[in-house]
């Protein structure tokens, strides 16, 4: 250790004590810089908006912003609406329980103009907040109330539209006339899809005379297969190989990442079908693009754009907001890759189902009726 | 008891009197409390500044203004760490412009917006009093317990059903029933390892993280299954305790400012008082410190180890049931984001002493609530802060290298370290 060492190090201490100094020096300035702030961001991105300081803020659940699922999406449908409203968004992540209520109140501090908050965990928390405070608007994505409160607006899906055209799209490609689902866990937001999906494939037998049978879930005694878990991919993989074995060529997980353990599986195996959930599979888990038929999609960012860009012009107003096939809500994805196996009359018969189903000429499960 | 056991007394008593001010050789003294709090103090400051360079390297706007020029680059980091860390300060502690501004003004909501910042920050360093508190106990009775996490859970759980099972009892018992149940489950999570080490030798590192994941699963079976809120049926959530079973928060919403907190205090001195004024406490210290002279001088081993583990799952099941009563007011598996495992080292940053472990936990209260600040006003992600923590927590575990920073001189004997070293394998 020489002297040099010593001398650089006390410049260190110097330098670390003046930046310490410069911190509450900047006290004053503080609230200016805020201010300023805020219109280059706006003139930047909206140069024919300058004036607008409009901030969407979401508070996310315990699986981050970057979970990859629905806090990840509305955050997408969030900085879609800063690139195209010209607005500030901002998140902050709750890592526990505690953390809800301390984060909507930071946003609150924060004077944001609509606060997103993502799932069923945050639903007490922000019903807390939008009583205290009735002139801030709120928005709950993926969790509806029996009450309307008159600043929360519930974005809802009614996945089961988009998980019938995949379970009538299964039916139609199967080669061994079984198809097969399985759940993280028998909550509704789990078994609407599974529900759709076997009414779906029934709905093609009806038409086609066929007998497809869907393993998994059963849509008389609300009853299926469940892996009661929502992380470990093990799990998953056990279930499509189950499935495999008894005979399933295209299988629907609806677990979360435990649907990757089941992809992994059927990839191996090779000659099965996967249909991702949530999200396009394609784009989100691209390592399994050759298995991968279609994705039953819930665009939690569209319905947290368009409650945003109402919060923006003024056209806000409480309740909720139900994904549907209709308005784009819930999707089917495209086949991408395997859009040769799909035939062409096939496609066809999905648009014409898809259009009963928006018509309300197809009837469904009234249990999961958003 | 060895000489190295003297001094860890002697710094307790000391911190004491230097807090109350009654010690009649404080002047002799005070240069020892330098040399006990330099490498907590200095690792604090050294984590800062290394969250600090952290903070500019990693932000974008820092490179592009260096890629403009170096001035404007120097200046432009220089403005990001201020505003930073001015967020960091202002979220946890407050404004102080504004606070003597709210209370030459005299309004009373003025008043409690202004320092609703810092009374926030007690309400998150709560939490981890009671279970840096858990930690400490057992360090001081030679336990490692791990499975402060698992046992801060059963409480929860325990002070959750508690709070919503029991209906028409008044405030003055239903609060504390529900507070005590959170206690009681903490201990028989705590227990188990103890009565296994003290019975059959297995060793309670292990025996408390096996109790810890089956804490977890025992919390989410019990919250979607037996104890589900009905009208979300299936969901991992709890009912809403009564009204009758919340710890009483001081203010209205938003504050959190809540009783938990002065409980906290009250358990923390008497957690002191047990260690250092009973007999009961030396035997458990003494044990700590060498079993085998413990077992000489014809302690009862088996006992100690027991009810010190029971003792320290009583007082991290408090921290689950803290959080249900004060704040949560319901039970979800996400309860805890690592409280229990932060608490090992926060109980090492106070050198296992209550007072120390206040210190501590205040400082991750405060550190946890700025960086909420921090991350809406410079979008600062809240992690940087969990970087800043281990820093600090590397540094105060490893006090050579702050030594050899600041050219420290080496003590005779390492003080900081000896409570936590002596919790490894001496019980065989």
């Amino acid at each position: 250790m020489s002297r040099k060492l010593l001398v650089a190090l006390s410049a260190l201490l110097v330098v670390v004590f003046a930046l310490s100094a410069c911190a509450p020096a900047a006290t004053p300035t503080e609230a200016p810089v805020v201010e300023t702030e805020a219109p280059v961001v706006a003139t930047t991105e909206a140069p024919t908006e300058p004036a607008i300081v409009f901030k969407a803020c979401e508070v996310t659940d315990t699986g981050g912003v970057d979970d990859k699922s629905f806090n990840a999406t509305a955050w997408k449908g969030a900085t879609d609406a800063q690139e195209q409203l010209g607005i500030e968004a901002k998140y902050l992540e709750s890592k526990e329980v505690a953390d809800f209520e301390k984060n909507i109140n930071a946003f609150i501090e924060e004077k944001c103009d609509i606060i997103i908050t993502v799932g069923f965990l945050l639903s007490d928390a922000t019903v807390a907040a939008a009583e205290a405070n009735p002139d801030v608007k709120f928005s709950i994505v993926d969790q509806g109330y029996d009450t309307v409160y008159p600043n929360i607006v519930s974005q809802v899906f009614q996945t089961d539209e988009a998980a019938f055209l995949a379970g009538y799209l299964s039916a139609g490609v199967t080669k061994t006339g079984k198809v097969g689902t399985f759940g993280g866990m028998n909550i509704p937001t789990v078994s609407i899809f599974m529900d759709g999906f076997a009414r779906g494939v029934a709905y093609y037998n009806e038409v086609h005379g066929t007998a497809v049978e869907t393993l998994g879930w059963n849509t008389e005694t609300a009853e299926g297969l469940f892996t009661n878990d929502f992380s470990d991919q093990q799990k998953g993989r056990e279930m499509a190989v189950t499935l495999m074995d008894e005979g399933a060529d295209i299988i629907l997980p609806v677990a979360g990442p435990v649907g990757l353990g089941a992809a992994a599986a059927i990839q191996e195996r090779g000659n099965a079908y996967i249909i991702g959930v949530d999200s396009d599979w394609y784009l989100t888990a691209p390592e399994y693009a050759a298995i991968e038929l279609t994705s039953v999609m819930k665009l939690m960012d569209g319905t947290t754009f368009s409650v945003i860009k109402s919060a923006l012009d003024g056209t806000y107003t409480g309740g909720k907001i139900i994904g549907t096939l209709e308005n784009g809500g819930v999707a089917l994805a495209d086949f991408h890759d395997l859009s040769s196996i799909v035939p062409d009359e096939l496609k066809a018969e999905l648009e014409t189902v898809k259009a009963a189903i928006i018509a309300g000429e197809i009837e469904l499960n009234p249990v999961y009726q958003q | 008891m060895d000489k190295n056991e003297n001094e860890k007394q002697d710094f307790g008593k000391l911190v004491l009197q230097e807090v109350t001010g009654e010690s009649p050789k404080a002047k002799i003294q005070k240069r020892s409390v330098w040399q006990v709090i330099q490498i907590p103090f200095l690792a604090i400051l050294t984590g800062l500044i290394i969250g600090a360079i952290l903070i500019v390297a990693t932000s974008q706007t820092v490179w592009t203004a260096f890629a403009e020029s170096i001035w404007k680059g120097f200046s432009t980091a220089g403005k990001e760490l201020g505003t930073a860390y001015w967020a960091l300060a202002e979220g946890s502690l407050g404004n102080i412009v504004t606070q003597i501004k709210a209370v030459s003004s005299g309004d009373d909501a003025a008043i409690r917006a202004a320092f609703n910042p810092f009374l926030e920050s007690l309400v998150q360093s709560t939490p981890y009093i009671f279970a840096g508190l858990a930690c400490a106990l057992g360090f001081r009775a030679g336990l490692f317990n791990i499975g402060v996490e698992g046992q801060l859970f059963m409480g929860g759980i325990f002070a959750t059903y508690v709070g919503y099972s029991i209906t028409g009892l008044p405030p003055y018992i239903h609060a504390p029933l529900a507070f005590l149940a959170g206690a009681l489950g903490g201990a028989v999570w705590g227990m188990i390892p103890g009565l296994l080490k003290a019975t059959t030798g297995g060793h309670e590192v292990i025996n408390c993280i096996m109790m810890n994941y089956i804490a977890y699963r025992l919390t989410a079976f019990l919250l979607t299954g037996p104890m589900t809120r009905p009208s979300v049926a299936g969901m991992p959530l709890s009912p809403i305790i009564e009204k009758s079973a919340e710890i009483p928060q001081f203010f209205p919403s938003p504050i959190r400012f809540h009783l938990g907190f002065f409980i906290a205090l009250g358990f923390a001195f008497l957690v002191w008082w047990i260690l250092f004024k009973t007999t009961w406490g030396l035997n458990l210290r003494v044990v700590g410190a060498n079993t085998r002279a413990a077992k000489y001088a014809g302690l009862n081993i088996t006992k100690t180890t027991i009810i010190g583990m029971a003792m320290s799952g009583a007082l991290a099941g408090m921290a689950g049931a803290n959080e249900v009563l004060a704040v949560n007011h319901s039970m979800a598996t996400s309860l805890s984001s690592g409280y229990g495992f932060d608490s090992i080292a926060l109980a090492l940053l106070g050198n296992s002493h209550p007072v120390g472990v206040i210190l501590a936990a205040m400082l991750f209260g405060v550190l946890k609530n700025g960086a909420t600040r921090m991350m809406v006003v410079s979008k600062i992600p809240i992690d940087i802060v969990t970087i800043i923590q281990a820093l600090i927590l590397i540094f105060v575990a490893a006090p050579p290298i702050i030594r050899a920073i600041y050219r420290l001189k080496a003590p005779k004997k390492e003080v900081a370290t000896a409570v936590t070293l002596s919790g490894w394998g001496r019980n065989k």
